[in-house]
Order: C-alpha cells, then structure tokens, then sequence
C-alpha cells in the first residue's frame, strides 16, 4: 500500500503519457517508417524505397510551388501581420477613449476559424459575388479584382486573408509589451532630445524585441501549418497555383493515394517546423536560468 | 542674480491642487534638495522643472529666460531617474552617447565625451556592456554617466538611490556630493530621505501638502525650523514635541508639574497659552548639571542600543520623549532618573497654529 502512495503521482501521468507517447510520437515515427515505403492507398511495410520518396517529392512541380508559395507566404503573413499588429498597437497606445472596443474589434477575427475566413474572403475577393462586382453595381465599370482567379496572383489572396485574421492578435501581443515598457524610459528619451517618432525607432521598437520573437514563432509556425485557409479560400487553384506544403501533403496521402510521398512531405513539413521552434525553446530555456 | 527661479508655480491635476504657490530661487552651483514624505508635490515639481510636466499657473526662469514654455530637450536639462530609465536594448556606450546622437554630434566627438565622462564616473570598463547585466550601483553610474556628457547647465535627479541598498546608498551619497563640488553644476534633488537632504544640499526646500513648508540652508533648516512638520521630519529620531503651557509669570513652560525655563531664543506667548516644546533626543545627557541646561526627572521606558548611542525613551508627566545617551550611560528600565537637557536651541511652537515662536 505505502508503495503505491509512493508512485501515485508517476501513476496519474502514466495514461497521459501512454497516449502523448502513441499518439503524437509514435505516430510521427510511424510517418518517418512510412515515408521510407512504397505505401499507396494503404501502409505497405514489405517494400523498402530509401529515400528515394523524398527525391520524388522534392522533384515533384505541385511540390516546387508549394515551397515557392510557402516562401510567399510565409514571408508576407509574417511580415504583414508584424506590421499592421505593429503600427495598430503604437496607435491604440495613444491612451485613445474607445480603446477598449477598437481592441475588441481588432481582436475578433481571430475568433474565427480559418474556414470562415477563408469562405468570407472567397466572396469578397470572387468577381461574380464580392468587390469586384459590387463596383461595378456603384458604376465603376472598369474595376477589376479578380487576383483570385489569376494563377499568379491568387496566393496574395491568401495572403490578405490570413493577415486580415492574424493581425489583431499580433496587435494585442505588442500592445502588452508596448504596456510595459517603463514610462521613465519615454521621459528619459524626451529630456535626450528624441522627438516622437525617432523614440519609437530607437527605443520602444528595439525594447519590443522578445515580443517580436513570440509574434515570429507564433505566425511562422501558423504559416507552416495553414491549410484551411487555402483549402476554403482556393481549393487551392486556380489549377495548383496556390498549393502549400499542408495541401500537397493531404493531397498525396488522401486524395492520390500516394501515402509514401505524403509522408515523406510531412517530414519535411516536420523539419520546416523544428527549423522554426527550435531556436526559439532555446533562447527561451536559456533565458529562464 | 538667481540663476533658477521657481516663481508662483502652481499645479492642478484635474479639480485636485497638487501644488500651491511654489517660490524657490537658487543661484548657480547650488544643491538643492526638494525633501517631504511621498505624495507631497516634490516629484510633480522636478518633472515640471524638466519639462515632463505642464505647468498650471506662475513662471519658471534660468539665467532670467523663461523655461517653462520649452520643450524638455530645449531647457538644458539633464535627469536622472529613480529606476535610471536606460534604454534595455542599447550598450552603456550606446546609452551614454544617445543624448549626443540627438544633438547631432558627430561619431568621433560622441565616442570622446563619453569616454570622458566613462573615465571619471570609472565605468570605463562597462561601456560594451547592456544594461541588463549591470548591478544597481553601476546603472546607477551609467545613468549620472548619460546625464553628464551633454553637460547641461541643471542636473536634476529624481530619488536617485532609492532603489540601492544602505551600504550602497551612503557611499553613492558621498559620490554624487564629490562630483559636485568637482563639476560646480546646480543640482535640483528629490528625496524623501531626510539624512540624504541633510548631508547634500547647499539649500532645503522642506515640503508637505503641495506647500514649501521651509526653505532655507540644512543648518537652518535643522536648528530653526519654522513649524511642527519641518521639526518632526528633519532629524532621526523625530524631534519631541512636548505639550507645554505658558506660566504667569512667562519665564517658564509647564509641563504637568515640572517648571522648564523659557528657552532663550523664543518670543513668549501670553500666560496660559498652549504651546509645544521642541526638545531633539540629542540635547538630552546623563551628568552634571552645566550652564543653560536644565534638569528633567523622568522615568525610563525603553532602551534601545544602537552601537555608539542608546535610544533610550522616557516618560515626562505622561508624554512619552525619545532621547539619545551615549552607550553606556547609567539608565536602568523602569527606574526614576534625572536628565539635564539643553535648551539654548530649544524653539517653542503655537500649540493651534503648529508655527514656531522665535524671538
């Protein structure tokens, strides 16, 4: 009896850790064994293929886009969300009355899931349905917006959409950070000689630094994973033109029974994350000791 | 001619008077301390003087010339903040020469200013440092250091040691007085230390309730004070104040049934009138009776030894008085025992008004 007191807290995480162990590790390994197969529609562990699924992938065109678009996308998600959570967050730092709801109101699409986002937006950038149309309605018979329908335009549609979501809630991590910063600082800068726009530049952007390390981790890894918004937004077309690194992955494994070079995607999906995470777990343990 | 002049300022907050008709005038090379217990304007009125502030009503001038409607980056000013306020993301070099890189100097003259005043505030060896790895005392240092290389006409710090620790503080209070008396700059200083008013300032400016309450040299300020407030609030242990009545004759002060002479440099109210003897625990001794002191029966309370002295506190008719003996003197607790105390400084305060009566 008294032994079993001794283990009663190692017992209460064991399901837990039983089911982390399975379902999240043993699954990823079981994806890296997977990748390595000729596996089709079904697992297949009686063939061995080496690496040569990544090969495929990596010659693969819908793969070559997915990176390219990745690349756009990422770089302007991350960016654009910087940006506008950025200059919302210095503007609503102007001790302004109605903060409190603009707050809300530049925070609420996050509440939103990506299919709804990409759904609505599908609408509004459609030449048959949204802006496009509605300008001409009002007389604008030249108006065009139809980046949606255009292959090489189209992933800036995703682009808008994602950063339209996003950017409350990178607005809400700076405003936080901009809080605080200590005031004695700003009368510092003042009494320096700063003028408001150079103390902003040299001492509350720079002050804001481990903000922005949250808000790149936190939208870079968003980026890596964003599959709904595309999948509600373009299907991913017009033709492939705005396939992500998900989308592929899902279209191999499900769709084209192609389940070796669906997991063989995956993994380096895995790696693009880790890419990521990583230095980030690392300059944040080290910042704890 | 004054070289800064405070003339009627005044401060609102809203419906609330922070500030009330504020007159200070200081000549060039001076060191004033603004010192009074938190919330009595001392900071409001330093944040106006640098700018950080607006202010309400009155003028303040330097050299003659209104300042009081410039920018702080106008005035000449130089601050030291009570948390030093250096910027986390720039090296103490890059801090230093910040005020410089504003000004527009150029590469060359902001690393030799700093390197300057680097040599004489010994951080020298910090300047690649960030803040962030610094000990109090150093950003302590660094923050006097990025205040200095602009070398403005007025210092002003703003509870500058309130965050070190006793050891720390007393040596960084010798510091700033050395650097002073090395540079000649005027020093405007908040504090609500009263040891750190006593042993810096040229001048006193004693506030409590938006109101200058005295103003005056340390010595004055200690050995005249002009009401209760500035009596109790210079001084450690506080200086007693002992409830008294004026005798008929006016020659002595009543205290239950002890007759203490008139101490000599008061004006004497009316007989009978309440009033409130100023006695400070150092004027009391163990000993023979010596001219101009007068001899107490009192009944010892509580004795507290502190090292080189004894805060012994007694009881007089009832009130309770605190004094200072040197350690080891002959007082036992809970026993009869006769004080002489001095009374040639001895100042006498109106009972209602709390105003001192000097002659």
């Amino acid at each position: 009896m008294r032994l079993l007191r001794n283990y009663v807290p190692q017992l209460t995480l064991l399901p837990s850790l039983i089911l982390v162990a399975i379902t999240v590790y043993g699954f990823i390994a079981l994806t890296m064994v997977l990748s390595l197969t000729r596996s089709k529609m079904l697992p297949r562990f009686d063939r061995w293929e080496g690496f040569s699924n990544y090969l495929k992938v990596w010659n693969h065109p819908r793969w070559e886009v997915a990176l390219e678009n990745f690349a756009i996308f990422g770089i302007l998600y991350i960016g654009g969300t910087l940006l506008i959570g950025l200059v919302l967050a210095i503007f609503l730092d102007q001790r302004i009355r109605i903060e409190g709801s603009l707050r809300t109101i530049y925070l609420y699409p996050m509440a939103l899931s990506f299919i709804v986002t990409g759904v609505a937006w599908q609408w509004i950038m459609s030449p048959d349905l949204g802006l496009e149309r509605a300008f001409h309605i009002w007389g604008w018979e030249s108006f065009r917006f139809d980046w949606i329908k255009q292959s090489d335009l189209a992933i800036y549609c995703v682009v808008i959409a994602g950063v339209w979501q996003a950017s409350g809630f990178v607005m809400a991590l700076f405003l936080a950070a901009l809080r605080g910063v200590n005031q004695e600082i700003l009368s510092a800068a003042r009494m320096d000689g700063a003028s408001g726009p150079s103390i902003y530049w040299h001492i509350i952007i720079p002050a804001l630094r481990p903000a922005f390390l949250t808000a790149i981790v936190v939208q870079g890894h968003l980026a890596i994973k964003s599959y709904d918004l595309v999948v509600a937004l373009t299907r991913g077309g017009p033709g492939f033109s705005t396939e992500l690194p998900s989308t592929f992955m899902y279209e191999f494994t499900f769709s084209r029974n192609e389940m070796a070079l669906g997991a063989s995607s995956a993994v380096m999906m895995l790696v693009l994350v880790m890419v990521l995470i990583v230095p980030y777990l690392y300059s944040e343990l080290r910042n704890e000791r | 001619m004054a070289q800064l002049t405070i003339d009627n300022v005044s401060k609102v907050f809203g419906s609330t008077s922070v500030l009330q008709d504020i007159s200070i005038e200081i000549d060039a090379g001076e060191f004033l301390v603004l010192v009074g217990p938190s919330g009595c304007g001392k900071s409001t009125l330093l944040n106006m003087v640098a700018g950080l502030l607006t202010i309400s009503g009155g003028q303040i001038r330097f050299d003659g010339d209104r300042i009081d409607n410039l920018e702080p980056k106008d005035r000449n000013i130089a601050m030291v903040f009570q948390s030093y306020a250096l910027y986390p993301a720039m090296s103490v070099e890059k801090n230093m020469a910040f005020p410089l890189r504003m000004a527009g100097f150029s590469k060359e003259d902001q690393t030799q200013k700093v390197q300057e005043v680097a040599d004489l505030l010994q951080i020298s060896h910090l300047l690649k440092r960030k803040p962030a790895a610094l000990s109090g005392g150093q950003r302590q240092r660094v923050a006097m250091g990025r205040a200095l290389v602009r070398d403005p006409k007025l210092f002003l710090f703003d509870e500058p040691l309130s965050n070190l620790d006793a050891k720390l503080r007393v040596d960084m209070r010798t510091e700033i007085k050395r650097l002073h008396q090395r540079l000649g700059t005027t020093i405007l200083y908040v504090t609500h230390d009263q040891v750190e008013a006593m042993t810096m300032a040229t001048r006193i400016a004693v506030m409590e309730g938006g109101i200058v309450q005295q103003f005056g040299t340390p010595a004055e300020i200690y050995d005249h004070p002009a009401n209760t407030f500035v009596a109790t609030f210079m001084g450690s242990p506080a200086m007693n104040l002992i409830d008294a009545v004026v005798s008929p004759d006016q020659q002595h002060l009543q205290i239950g049934a002890v007759n203490v002479p008139m101490p000599p440099g008061v004006k004497a109210p009316a007989a009978g009138t309440k009033v409130k003897l100023g006695l400070r625990p150092e004027w009391f001794g163990v000993g023979d009776k010596a001219e101009g002191t007068f001899d107490m029966p009192v009944r010892v309370d509580l004795i507290e030894p502190t090292g080189p002295d004894m805060y012994v506190s007694v009881k007089l008719d009832g009130q309770s008085v605190m004094t200072r003996l040197p350690a080891g003197s002959d007082v036992t607790q809970n026993s009869d025992c006769t004080l002489r105390v001095a009374l040639d400084k001895a100042p006498i305060f109106d009972a209602e008004t709390g105003l001192a009566l000097y002659a």
